[in-house]
């Protein structure tokens, strides 16, 4: 067995990419499209701070990773907002029929 | 023999593909978000293990204290939960699912076949900002526990964290500060009630 290195956390972060990716694209719900876009960010996340670890960039990775994390923050906000105020004017969540400009 | 860093990270792995597969797998929202948790524990972990400590107290703070629980509050209040409508319709999975498997094989092999330059030191032993400080302290003090600290590396990320965030990367900091004002300002305005429109929707009668 090959001792873990960087490509097994690049693997690792690909597979949550793609799970993210998948989650957005099946899902019609639009929070679990959300969950997707996390995912996404967690896999970008991995990548940063694995190339902290092993490469020759010296805390720039873990920079990007905090800032990712505050972004990430600030559009699960807007986004839930935006989702609430969605269900409120036409009770569904269902990116489908999220078709209206305005009423 | 695979060590203990092995071992770890083959756990934290198998945690975060195993959840992360039900978060995109599952039929119940609910679910959906409680798998979550523990694709953003084990992802906590990876960081641990890749020795960045602050980055992983921020995931578990931020992403497990504060997304995680406005994604379930998202979910419980649009949800209803007396209907039967918390099973969430899926679309489209056999071709997602051909694009996504294309995808995973296409970066996995690029990885895996890449020539990778192994640097076998953790960031702070060649961080500019842990060679000075150690210098400073040398030249001064000698053999009090700080410097042995500084010199073996493991007082943690924190400080260089924080001195680069005041140094190199002081705009992108300013800039993420006033982003994170302006969302939330905005978040609550987006959210707040319209009398215009919750006046359409039954509410229920305030005594």
């Amino acid at each position: 067995m090959i001792p873990v290195g960087l490509p097994h956390f690049l693997v690792l972060s690909a597979i949550l990419l793609v799970l993210g990716i998948f989650t957005m694209l099946t899902r019609k719900n639009a929070i679990a499209v959300l969950m997707g876009i996390e995912l996404i960010l967690n896999a970008a996340n991995i990548n940063f701070v694995a190339f902290t670890r092993y490469g020759a960039i010296n805390f720039g990775g873990q920079m990007a990773a905090m800032f990712v994390i505050v972004i990430a923050a600030c559009e699960a906000a807007v986004a839930l907002a935006i989702v609430l105020n969605l269900y409120r004017r036409s009770q569904t969540i269902n990116v489908n029929e999220a078709n209206k400009l305005h009423d | 023999m695979p060590g203990l860093f092995d071992i770890f990270f083959y756990l934290f792995a198998i945690a975060i593909v195993t959840s992360a597969v039900l978060v995109a797998f599952s039929r119940n929202i609910v679910h959906a978000a409680f798998s979550l948790l523990f694709t953003f524990f084990g992802i906590a972990g990876i960081y641990v293990i890749l020795s960045a400590d602050f980055i992983a107290i921020a995931q578990l703070l931020i992403y497990v204290g504060g997304i995680l629980v406005l994604l379930v509050f998202g979910v419980m209040l649009t949800n209803r939960v007396s209907n039967i409508d918390i099973r969430a319709a899926v679309r489209s999975r056999i071709p997602a699912l051909i694009l996504c498997g294309a995808l995973l094989f296409l970066i996995a092999s690029l990885t895996i076949s890449g020539h990778w330059i192994r640097y076998d030191q953790p960031p702070w032993n060649r961080s500019p900002w842990s060679h000075d400080a150690v210098q400073q302290v040398t030249s001064q003090v000698q053999g009090t526990p700080r410097e042995i600290l500084d010199k073996n590396g493991s007082e943690g990320t924190a400080s260089e964290i924080g001195k680069l965030a005041m140094t190199d990367y002081v705009l992108p900091f300013e800039l993420v500060s006033v982003v994170l004002l302006v969302a939330l300002i905005g978040a609550a305005t987006i959210a707040r009630q319209d009398k215009s429109v919750s006046s359409t929707i039954p509410r229920k009668e305030t005594a």
